[in-house]
């Protein structure tokens, strides 16, 4: 079986949990920037959770089904439609052959997770179906959707129940003003204390330069660095270090002014300092943020970085036994 | 006359020009045409033309230039044509 992709959408992406192990080599992690969506929207429709899906960016696609799926929307409020008539998120869904699925304008959120029973049976390359569209590898072609396209569907492991639904309170979604709880990092010498208490007072706003390599946030005071004479290999700019590793989830902030929170589709190395690393527990809120969305930096230890890890995971159970 | 508001269809900032030296696409009582653009909106270092999907003039624009917007919000109204 088949999909057609009628309207391809803003930046529409097959993603599954990624392409960890290579990090090293240059070539990022991919995967959906919301993975509890991904695996959430797998399991409703009766998929290994870390089937492939598409990722949809602020704006549907409209596919056309050459067979009967179960569907599911999860992640951002997306209003699906079949036909022109609406259907719930969070919810498994059933699309018959020739019918088409379509969207609403977008309600909250920003990435939604549409799984299709079956599963998007795109080339595993490098152990992954996710698209790295920079690097032109894995996904469909390597690519964002485009008009015409026909994306093939894997065989049907488990049949569903149309109507299963993940309970409102494990759903979770952006809040008012994002918090994101951060780990200080190696480099959180090089700016003053002034500054240091000020990254994280401030109310940033995300950017309009917000996507799958990272999410830059403004609006927040230039930090102040402490002096230093370059070392060899640093640029003169004071936020310039000798070349290191970025982790994903690390906060550069070039020339101190804007920082630049590194996500899935990330480069792995350069030549900024780092503030610190957002907590992974948090790395799947921040691929929910829309532009402008006001957002705080929390200081946070390793204590309670871990105790937050054990809660995703809790609540990722939760969703399992529910869904069961 | 049915007057119809056009929507944005995604999240970010509206400009009503096609660049900053550049005159606005449209002014409030001109007339236009079914597919015409009205503005721009820029998310994720790309900018994404609105148009206009139905003939008529444009009564006003309901959103400053360099707005921001959310996606679905009404940008300008549109009195149809008889």
């Amino acid at each position: 079986m088949a999909i057609k992709v009628n309207v391809p959408g803003l930046a529409t992406t097959v993603q599954d949990l990624g392409r960890p192990g290579y990090y090293h080599l240059g070539i990022p992690l991919s995967g959906a920037m919301d993975r509890f969506a991904l695996r959430a929207a797998n399991m409703l429709v009766g998929n290994d959770e870390g089937a492939a899906v598409l990722e949809a960016v602020f704006m549907g696609p409209e596919l056309e089904f050459t067979s009967d799926a179960m569907v599911a929307v999860t992640g951002a409020e997306l209003p699906p439609k079949v036909d022109g008539e609406l259907r719930e998120t969070w919810a498994s869904f059933r699309v018959k052959a020739g019918q088409v699925l379509s969207f609403d304008f977008l309600k909250k959120g920003a990435r939604a997770y549409i799984a299709i029973s079956g599963g998007v049976d795109v080339p595993v390359v490098l152990g992954s179906r996710s698209t790295y569209a920079l690097g032109a590898l894995g996904g469909h072609e390597g690519r964002k959707l485009q008009a015409g396209d026909q994306l093939p569907v894997g065989a049907i492991s488990k049949s569903v129940k149309e109507g299963l639904s993940v309970p409102a309170a494990l759903r979770r979604g952006p809040t008012n003003i994002a918090e994101l709880r951060v780990l200080t990092g190696l480099y959180w010498h090089r700016i003053t204390d002034a500054a240091g208490n000020q990254f994280f007072e401030d109310v940033w706003k995300v950017a309009l330069e917000a996507d799958r390599i990272g999410y830059r946030f403004k609006g927040g005071k230039p930090l102040e660095f402490v002096p230093r004479t370059p070392p060899f290999g640093a640029g003169s700019d004071p936020s310039n270090i000798v070349d290191a590793c970025y982790p994903y989830g690390s906060i550069q902030i070039p020339g101190g002014t804007e920082p630049i929170v590194l996500h899935r589709d990330a480069v792995s190395g350069g030549g900024y300092f780092m503030v610190g690393t957002i907590i992974s527990a948090d790395m799947d809120l921040i691929g929910q943020l829309q532009p402008h969305t006001p957002s705080k930096f929390v200081a946070v230890d390793m204590k309670t970085a871990l105790a937050a890890r054990r809660d995703r995971a809790a609540m990722l159970d939760k969703v399992r036994t529910a869904l069961s | 006359m049915a007057t119809k508001q056009i929507l944005s269809p995604l999240p970010g900032t509206f400009y009503r020009k096609p660049a900053p030296d550049k005159p606005p696409y449209k002014s409030d009582g001109e007339r236009i045409a079914a597919g015409e653009v009205i503005g721009l909106v820029e998310v994720m270092k790309s900018f994404n033309e609105v148009k206009a999907d139905i003939a008529g003039k444009l009564v006003k624009f309901l959103v400053e230039n360099e707005d921001a917007v959310m996606a679905g919000q009404p940008l300008a109204e549109i009195e149809a044509e008889s």
